[in-house]
């Protein structure tokens, strides 16, 4: 087992755990807010990751230059779905809101898949194609300058949630509903602004995300099941927690793929999901 | 009289703040004891602690002699001890019949004798009007009742009860307060919290007042509310006549 | 006590304590009851038996996650676990060591219920979501490592070697599907009866108690963990039931779609849609989305699968936000109004 082996598993790993903290901080800020998994999340980063294809295939749009697109039409989707369902889904039981967003990502899904079929697509020759070579580590460029923009993301996130008005706004929503409410915080509108970054930041994600992954209607199911492991691993509702444990997980999978058999590393990562939750149910930063 | 609960010393920290410190009473049986304090002074940890629903950070809890210290809550209500909530828990789902039904099976398997034994818990709540209504449909009075009732069909030896008195007119807390006297006439022995001085001047044999996590004051209720400390606690004298 | 409440007492006391179903309900039950046993002779056609097989095997299953989401509260997606146990189990049993199926329907009863401890002894405690992930992530594993486990076959699965000398012995009957329906009938019967006991026991009332209120039900001396797991132990019993069957009806096994998540996402969908925490509703919820599934896949063809798919998801969709309580909901309640105690009816 090569040094060079096992660095270029922790980079590739580093750069696919930013991705898989993105969507998860989507899903812990929409906890965070309301109390609600939404079991859909993956379905919409393979929304996002089709839209941009779209855009490519019919538009001639790279992807680098769609990116705010889809993350703005993302963004939308999420005030809509907060909107249209979430405000119901609210006022019924847990097992109503589970099952809820559940079968809103079956109908995704399905959807998907019969409106483009189960065949996988990809995006050939993005802007941002090609190899970066540091020593005899090779990169290839779109993860890197992927990992680079979900970088950016956190960073603009967090200076949003704690520098703005409008950020600090969505932190007392999330702490306390009602003090927040009896302080004049549009609570009702922080919760659809929550949805709206959540799916935003799955929109940059998945856009990025087309430029070297495959597009298909499965491909949302297990980036969802790594970006829950990463929520209840960073703990729900915090940022910083997203992010550590997003990258932690794609370490796990990178080397534990590397290490041990690659057909087993979700298994790892899933061992890991029930280790941390059962010894630590509240994750390594969260409130729950 | 023999003593029926015994705590000493009890103590729950959360953080930086003591919810409870160093609490000691006790409790003989047949009598009823009332816990009075303001806001925030610990009576629902304090029963928390008791009843097993939090661990304490030091101290004991004798249950008749038996130390039933940190023991889960189903535990210690299998023992005898039965509580009601501030927060009122009833389950929405089933019927008023249902829910106390759930009480007696504390005690019996067979069906037929829980629901026997549910009904006279209610008749003595006087709910058996509403007895095949869903518990969610009750006003917060009959709900009060209603859990009650429900601790009572488990028959047991000490109930512990939560502001039994809160947010209920007065002609109800009359009834209330029959009730409650009944039940220790029956020797049933009851901790009860209550915000309310008249009632607890005339349920109590003993008070125990706290404040800010700490016993400030435990006897007889005349010694209690002219102890200075509870005095002060209250802003003024406890005066019967409001 | 006053003496109205002591006559209301001595009237109340009187009053049966399983009340009567109304009489439009027992002819219902009834005429199904009639119905269902011969159907086979009033419907001849191969596919119509099918149809009732598959809808009488989902009936089985969805009632299974009823009985641990439905009335115990916890949500579990990964039900699947169970039905791929008993699949395997006892075709294993059969391929390997030549035991009937009918004791490798038991061994994986068995076999289900130990995982079900497994799982659920350090799982049940977490709390709702939790738990779901959880389900969730383990369903994937088990899948997963099927998927590589050789000695079951890994990734192409098992056959059932095809044995026309003792069907009975051999749970297989290959002239006609009749026998296979009827055996469906009893497995179903069996569940709901079972489930029927249950709703009118002391252990379920205790279920619906810690499943609404978990606090008030361990201070009326019921034992919060036990109670779950013991549930979900009977719901990966009953799973596992179907899973055998099912393995000797189709006759060919594959991690693929035995541990699919199709599987632990429409038994789900069934007792939601039909009415979750009530007796029938899993078997309506059955009624309703298996038929709209063999038709459109009819219909439509390949693409039938993903478009009842996309129909379940937005019926459930929508019935959680409308009607979370499911459709029978609506019955049930009126039909307890009238009574103090538990049920008899859907």
């Amino acid at each position: 087992m090569s040094g060079e082996l096992i660095i270029q598993a922790v980079i590739s790993g580093l750069l696919m755990g930013l991705i898989y903290a993105l969507v998860a901080v989507g899903l812990s800020l929409i906890f965070g807010l309301m109390e609600i998994v939404n079991f859909a999340h993956g379905e919409f980063l393979m929304l996002a990751m089709f839209t941009t294809f779209w855009f490519w295939a019919l538009a001639s749009l790279d992807p680098l230059l769609s990116l705010p697109l889809v993350a703005i039409i993302l963004a939308l989707a999420g005030i809509l779905v907060h909107f249209g369902i979430i405000r119901r889904l609210l006022k019924a039981p847990m097992l109503a809101q589970v099952c809820g967003t559940f079968g809103l990502g079956v109908a995704l899904r399905a959807g998907a898949q019969f409106l483009w079929t189960p065949d996988f697509r990809t995006i050939t020759n993005p802007l941002i194609a090609g190899r970066v070579q540091i020593g005899p580590i090779f990169i290839g460029q779109p993860q890197l300058i992927t990992g680079g923009i979900c970088l950016l993301s956190f960073v603009a996130l967090w200076w949003f949630v704690t520098r703005t008005e409008t950020g600090l706004g969505l932190q007392a929503t999330a702490q306390d509903r009602q003090a927040a409410a009896v302080m004049g915080i549009p609570t009702e509108r922080m919760s659809a602004l929550g949805w709206a970054i959540g799916l935003g930041c799955v929109g940059i994600a998945g856009s990025m995300l087309s430029t070297f992954y495959y597009i298909f209607p499965e491909v949302g199911v297990n980036f969802a099941l790594l970006a829950f492991v990463a929520v209840a691993l960073g703990g729900f509702g915090s940022i910083l927690g997203s992010l550590v444990a997003g990258v932690l997980i794609g370490l796990v999978e990178s080397l534990g793929g590397l290490l041990l058999d690659p057909s087993y590393k979700t298994l790892i990562v899933f061992g890991l999901y029930l280790a941390v939750v059962i010894v630590r149910p509240h994750g390594l930063f969260g409130r729950f | 009289m023999s003593l029926l609960l015994d705590v000493k010393g009890l103590t729950k920290r959360y953080g930086g703040l003591t919810a409870n410190a160093d609490m000691t009473f006790d409790v003989n049986q047949g009598e009823i004891v009332g816990i009075i304090g303001p806001n925030g002074a610990g009576k629902s940890t304090l029963f928390d602690l008791i009843t097993g629903f939090q661990p304490p950070d030091a101290g004991r809890v004798l249950l008749d002699g038996r130390d039933i210290t940190g023991l889960r809550p189903d535990r210690i209500s299998r023992l005898g001890v039965a509580r009601t909530f501030q927060k009122l828990k009833p389950f929405p789902d089933l019927t008023v019949t249902e829910n106390v039904i759930v009480g007696a099976l504390a005690r019996t398997s067979d069906m037929k004798t829980a629901r026997d034994q549910a009904l006279e818990s209610l008749a003595f709540v006087d709910l058996l009007e509403k007895r095949n209504h869903f518990a969610r449909e009750l006003s917060t009075g009959q709900r009060k009742r209603l859990e009650l009732a429900r601790g009572l069909a488990m028959s047991p030896r000490l109930i512990l009860m939560d502001e039994v008195t809160g947010g209920v007119d007065q002609r109800t807390i009359a009834g209330l307060i029959e009730l409650v006297l009944e039940l220790k006439h029956r020797g049933l022995t009851i901790v009860t919290i209550e915000h309310n001085m008249q009632v607890i001047m005339r349920l109590a044999d003993r008070i125990l007042a706290l404040h800010a996590g700490r016993r400030i004051a435990f006897g007889a209720p005349e010694q209690v509310r002219s102890e200075p400390a509870v005095v002060d606690a209250y802003l003024g004298t406890i005066d019967d006549a409001a | 006590m006053s003496s109205n409440q002591t006559d209301m007492l001595e009237a109340a006391r009187a009053e049966r304590l399983w009340p009567r179903p109304p009489l439009w309900v027992a002819a219902l039950g009834a005429a199904a009851i009639a119905l269902l046993l011969a159907y086979p002779f009033i419907f001849k056609a191969s596919f119509s038996h099918h149809l009732m097989i598959l809808i009488l095997l989902y009936a089985l299953m969805a009632q299974s996650w009823n009985v641990v989401a439905g009335l115990s509260g916890q949500i579990s997606l990964g039900q699947a676990i169970f039905f791929g146990i008993g699949a395997y189990s006892s075709t294993v049993l059969f391929t390997k060591y030549a035991i009937t199926p009918w004791a490798g329907l038991l061994v994986g009863m068995l076999l289900s219920a130990l995982a079900a401890v497994a799982i659920g002894v350090p799982t049940l405690r977490l709390r709702g979501h939790y738990f779901a992930i959880a389900t969730l992530l383990i369903g994937s594993s088990v899948q997963i490592v099927f998927q590589r486990w050789d000695w079951v076959g890994a990734a192409s699965g098992l056959y059932v070697p095809i044995d026309r000398t003792s069907p009975l012995f051999y749970l297989q009957f290959h002239t006609s599907k009749v026998p296979y329906y009827y055996l469906a009938l009893g497995a179903a019967a069996a569940g709901y009866l079972v489930v029927w006991k249950l709703r009118r026991s002391r252990f379920g009332f205790r279920l619906q108690a810690l499943r609404d209120e978990p606090d008030a039900a361990a201070s009326l001396g019921i034992a919060i963990a036990r109670h779950k797991v013991l549930a979900f132990m009977i719901s990966g019993a009953m799973m596992s039931v179907a899973g055998t069957f099912y393995g000797q009806y189709v006759l060919v096994l594959d991690p693929e779609r035995l541990f699919s998540m199709e599987i632990s996402i429409i038994v789900l969908l069934m007792t939601v849609l039909g009415g979750s925490g009530t007796l029938w509703g899993p078997a309506l919820g059955a009624a309703i989305l298996v038929p709209l599934s063999e038709f459109s896949r009819i219909w439509f063809g390949g693409t039938g699968r993903t478009i009842d798919l996309i129909l379940y998801g937005i019926l459930i969709l929508l019935v959680c936000m409308w009607r979370p309580s499911g459709i029978l909901s609506l019955l049930e309640e009126r039909i307890r109004r009238r009574t103090g105690t538990h049920e008899p009816a859907p």
